[in-house]
């Protein structure tokens, strides 16, 4: 490869997408006839808390009936302190995720300092709209956008629709295919100034209400130790929540539920 | 019809280095040494704000000597080339070397066939697992490149700084010594730079991803004053 230089009207500036499409052109239109299945992820959740922000998804990819993953991830790291959540079509999500990763860091070692989080939001927001032509062939992208505001001194939750239009959430949200199911239970758990623990709970709880009510959601695979990904943002920056912590939170809820009898 | 001038190449070409070298001599020099948990680069820059050293990729940085714009056009040229290649195949699939030599290539074009060759010198640093695996391109205004061992200075002064700095270096280096030494080497016998007047930045081998970090005044003053 050689560096690339533009003429000073060419010039990309600090965006990412705009330099790839300055060097390989538009890429082609998907057309997605119905014929072949699509992975789609399912529900994601994100709640505010004392310290932050936990953002949480559940662990199997879809294929039509049948199940195309056990163990995809759905919660990422956007850059030091914030996060992504995909629901959707995953190919197409977790290109979109790898390209707003690339985006966030290019402009901040270009510009010499971040964007401040409202920006990522909007910029986010941006890839979403672009990707409207492909969300009306059936391979939509619903992420959730979440992060510790550094100027702030907040944790802020973003959610998306098909446009591209963005919307600050206040305490939480769910999405997917379960998020109504999550949402319901987060929003009957919820109460200011949760800490770590409770917080961690509550979005583990509203991951198993949804897998209980909806096909396409994973519940926790104790057989094969595949629990739900969970991660935090707080003003330490971004921070996945072991696989342990969150099987002993996903115990705890089962035993709960055992002694207080679940409904049938 | 008039004719132009007949000038040598010969001559084209040392006037070009000429005036190259002119203006990369009018800036302050800068170091660059590994040690042993990194590599530290050190500039002589009042700016707090335009910066010389910069981070390219997860484990490479950029410095430049000379004209300000220029470098940071090459800076942005390599932060692009970086991630457009990381993103189109792997993180691990970026390196010092091709992005070395893209700039040689870009600079001897430049040199070769433009009016007025860049007057710039910079370095391309990439931290590895340990310090024997550590490397430093240095890469001149004509696009001659480099492979320096364990340190390398550019600017205008570069010869003598650069005597100075081999005369401090010891195998054993930690941070605050591999500071001192590329102050000292910078200052020389005569002056003391001051905190306020130096730009440092280290690539740590220990930092998980992104091992660029810039070493502010705060952490600067009591890391220089350890001297005594």
């Amino acid at each position: 490869m050689t560096l690339p230089i533009f003429a000073s009207g060419q010039d990309p500036g600090s965006s990412f997408s705009e330099l790839l499409r300055r060097m390989n052109g538009d890429q082609p239109l998907l057309r997605n006839t119905g014929a072949v299945e699509i992975t789609h992820g399912t529900t994601i959740v994100a709640l505010r808390y004392s310290e932050g922000v936990v953002m949480a998804g559940d662990r199997r990819a879809t294929e039509g009936y049948s199940i195309a993953s056990r163990a995809i991830d759905k919660v990422f790291p956007a850059d030091g302190h914030s996060g992504v959540a995909i629901a959707g079509a995953a190919g197409p999500a977790v290109e979109m995720v790898r390209l707003f990763q690339t985006e966030l860091e290019h402009y901040e070692k270009v510009e010499g300092m971040a964007l401040s989080l409202e920006g990522k939001a909007n910029q986010l927001g941006g890839m979403i709209r672009r990707n409207l032509p492909m969300a009306m062939e059936g391979l939509a992208v619903v992420p959730i956008y979440a992060g510790y505001d550094l100027r702030r001194r907040i944790g802020r939750i973003f959610k998306y629709d098909l446009t591209g239009g963005r919307y600050e959430e206040g305490d939480f949200h769910a999405t997917g295919s379960g998020g109504r199911d999550a949402r319901t239970t987060i929003k009957l758990g919820y109460r200011d100034g949760l800490n770590r623990a409770e917080a961690i709970q509550l979005a583990v709880e509203g991951l198993y209400q949804a897998a209980d009510e909806d096909s396409a959601t994973g519940g926790p695979d104790v057989v094969r130790g595949i629990y739900p990904t969970v991660a935090t943002i707080t003003v330490a920056g971004f921070d996945r929540v072991s696989d342990e912590e969150v099987a002993q939170r996903f115990g705890e809820l089962l035993q709960r539920k055992t002694a207080e009898g679940h409904p049938r | 019809m008039s004719m132009p001038f007949y000038v040598a190449p010969e001559q084209v070409m040392k006037d070009r280095a000429d005036y190259a070298r002119k203006g990369i001599a009018r800036g302050r020099s800068l170091a660059a040494l590994s040690y042993d948990e990194g590599i530290l680069i050190c500039a002589e820059n009042p700016s707090r704000t335009l910066h010389k050293v910069a981070e390219i990729y997860d484990r490479i940085a950029f410095a430049g000597v000379g004209k300000f714009s220029e470098f940071d056009s090459l800076r942005t040229s390599g932060i692009r080339l970086a991630d457009v290649k990381g993103y189109t195949y792997s993180r691990e699939d970026v390196d010092a070397r091709s992005l070395a030599n893209a700039y040689a290539q870009l600079l001897n074009n430049v040199f070769t066939h433009e009016m007025k060759p860049m007057e710039v010198e910079i370095l391309v640093a990439e931290v590895g697992a340990d310090k024997d695996s550590d490397q430093l391109f240095r890469i001149s205004y004509e696009g001659t490149i480099v492979d320096e061992e364990g340190s390398t200075v550019l600017g205008g002064d570069a010869d003598t700084v650069n005597e100075r700095l081999k005369a401090n270096l010891t195998d054993t280096l930690d941070m605050a010594a591999a500071l001192r030494a590329a102050v000292s080497a910078l200052a020389g016998p005569e002056r003391v730079l001051e905190a306020a007047n130096l730009e440092v930045a280290v690539l740590s081998r220990t930092r998980a991803r992104r091992a660029f970090r810039r070493v502010l005044p705060d952490e600067l003053t009591p890391l220089l004053s350890a001297t005594a």
